[in-house]
């Protein structure tokens, strides 16, 4: 019998989809273990958000709120859902793998004497033991790993679980007590957070998502691709390449060690399909590519694949989805 | 200053789709693949130049020291770290079975009371095992601050400070760290200006990348000393709290088909994907 805590991901106020990934997966191994799942919140004032908090059928709320907690810094996190996973007795600690939970959970499970498994996209019950399944190699290889100590630690891959419906009713909110900060927060220094701007949907949420490549040939070339995302009211994504370029910002690649997307339908428009670009988006339900190359490795994992060049194809396929839309 | 880079070897990440499973499902194979450093620790070491060299006067302010766990011919790897500039090398022979996250962090707490560098500086994540934890566990057992995912790199001039743009989700955020700490980098740390230290004169900008070896590093890397320990020399606890069972291929895609026109492509979303 142990229970499971979920960290909530919350971004502007507001409760992100791979918040509810995670309680499908708190669900799944608090059947496993025989147990209930809460969900935990750190942040300076939560109150906005305890009410969709409440909606997730968490057997509890369990809100921390002080001072700073907004920074997110894993050196006051850590300590703070330490205390609360002792005092509640929790089995299993979950958090999407979002950059807060990869920064904050190894320094939680070193603190827990805990083993973690990192982004996580399968779990089962193998005689009475969590067994975690997770990618390795940039996907291509998964392994599947079991954490004897008593506490486990894991982040999940959000696009592998799919999102928690809103429950009726709403779970017994509680405000937990958080520890004061510890003599290591004197040698660092939050000194603010750059918001990205962006009209169109986080790229993590999408249902389509429209990426370009080094085939783009330049930034200006990447309005294009904006055109197309906007009709069809998706995310736009990059290769590592096309951002190396300096076509787009960063926070728009696509791959290993950028996004993890798993969206309907995504198009893969100028790029070749490097390993690690693919090992970000191969969970899509439907791939489309465009490049002029045939031999483009992109054409192994498309459904549907366009040997042309894309400065025609992409605005013909504006024109004709705009046909097909109306 | 002191530096300490930790640095694994893996498989050349542009061929990870070749690695196999042996036919227990208890070993990743790797056979006809060439070993590299990790390219992220690979930028680690890069970082670690760029924060210690005075660009003005060619001078070094500190050390730089690239330790590595692994077989005798992981020593190739560190030579290759030590050819880009790096002083010295510290090889502890162990195996990756005996080793998760939590092993090779305190393998490398036990390096860090040997060495007492002001700062360790690694890679994000090892291309292989893709587990993204040593560098935050690390920090946790000595009770460090750290940075993670920082895409660049700016010290004050005495290296009393250093600031940390990370790349996180929705956007930057900056921390600044008192070494000792630990950082963890990311791609853009190996941008033209991924590191300022503010005594290299602002208008020399490095080549984007990591360097390459010269033929002067190869020669005098050979030179520089590899000190070897065993786990059992540092007294390192080997109880993992990571155990994988098996490793297995998983499900790959399929090549679906070619189309012709843009409009037979929009009929088969439409009609037969039914994603319009």
């Amino acid at each position: 019998m142990g229970n499971v805590l979920v960290i909530a991901h919350i971004q502007d106020g507001e409760v992100k989809k791979s918040t509810n990934c995670a309680v499908t997966f708190a669900s799944t191994v608090a059947s496993f273990v025989g147990g209930t799942y809460s969900v935990m919140a750190l942040g300076d004032s939560l109150g906005g958000v305890a009410e969709s908090l409440g909606k997730l059928g968490a057997e509890k709320v369990l809100l921390a709120e002080a001072e700073g907690l907004d920074q997110q810094l894993p050196e006051r996190w850590a300590p703070v859902i330490e205390q609360v996973v002792k005092q509640g007795g929790f089995q299993v600690v979950v958090s999407p793998a979002t950059s807060t939970g990869k920064d904050v959970l190894p320094r939680l499970a070193h603190r827990l004497d805990a083993g973690m498994a990192s982004d996580v996209v399968a779990v089962e019950n193998l005689d009475g033991k969590l067994t975690y399944t997770r990618p390795m190699y940039a996907g291509n290889v998964n392994g599947q790993v079991q954490l004897p100590a008593d506490i486990e630690v894991v982040t999940i891959r959000q696009t592998e679980f799919d999102p928690c419906a809103t429950a009726d009713g709403a779970s017994p909110v509680e405000k937990v007590e958080v520890p004061a900060p510890l003599e290591v927060l004197n040698q660092i220094v939050f000194k603010g957070f750059e918001k990205s701007v962006s009209e169109r949907p986080d790229l993590a949420e999408a249902g389509v998502v429209v990426s370009g490549g080094r085939g783009l040939k330049s930034q200006e070339n990447f309005k294009m691709l904006e055109q197309l995302a906007d009709l069809l009211g998706g995310a736009v994504g990059a290769t590592r390449a096309a951002v190396d370029a300096g076509f787009i910002h960063n926070d728009f690649q696509v791959g290993q060690t950028g996004k993890i997307v798993a969206p309907d339908l995504y198009f893969a428009v100028g790029l070749s399909g490097a390993l690690q670009h693919v090992a970000g988006m191969k969970s899509a339900k439907t791939i489309v590519a465009v490049n002029k190359d045939e031999e483009a490795p992109i054409f192994q994992v498309a459904d549907y694949g366009m040997v042309a060049d894309l400065f025609k194809v992409v605005p013909s396929l504006i024109e004709e989805i705009r046909k097909v839309a109306k | 200053m002191k530096i300490l880079v930790p640095m694994k070897r893996v498989v050349d990440p542009d061929n990870a789709n070749k690695v196999k499973i042996s036919a227990d499902g208890a070993k990743v194979t790797s056979e006809g693949l060439e070993w590299k450093p990790n390219p992220f620790d690979e930028y680690a070491v890069e970082a670690a130049l760029r924060l210690l060299e005075d660009t003005g006067t060619n001078k070094m302010r500190g050390e730089v020291i690239v330790a590595s766990i692994g077989q005798q011919e992981v020593t190739q790897q560190i030579r290759q770290c030590l050819a880009m500039g790096a002083d010295r090398g510290i090889l502890v022979s162990g195996d990756d079975d005996e080793l998760d996250a939590t092993v090779v962090a305190r393998t490398l707490a036990k390096l860090v009371e040997k060495e007492a560098p002001d700062l360790v500086l690694t890679g994000k994540q090892a291309v292989d095992g893709d587990s993204n934890q040593v560098a935050q566990i690390l920090a946790e057992m000595l009770g460090w601050p750290q940075a993670t995912f920082a895409g660049s790199l700016e010290s004050q001039a005495d290296l009393s400070a250093i600031s940390a743009v990370r790349e996180v989700d929705g956007g930057a955020a900056t921390v600044e760290v008192k070494p000792p700490a630990v950082i963890s980098v990311d791609l853009r740390i190996v941008a033209p200006d991924g590191v300022v230290n503010n005594v290299s004169p602002k208008d020399k900008a490095y080549q984007d990348g990591p360097r390459y070896a010269s033929l002067r590093g190869i020669m005098k890397a050979k030179k520089k000393p590899i000190d070897t320990y065993s786990l059992d020399d540092l007294g390192v606890d080997k109880t993992r709290r990571v155990n994988t069972l098996s490793f297995s291929l998983p499900p790959t895609r399929s090549a679906g088909v070619i189309v012709e026109t843009v409009e037979e492509l929009v009929q088969k979303l439409k009609d037969e994907a039914k994603v319009l």
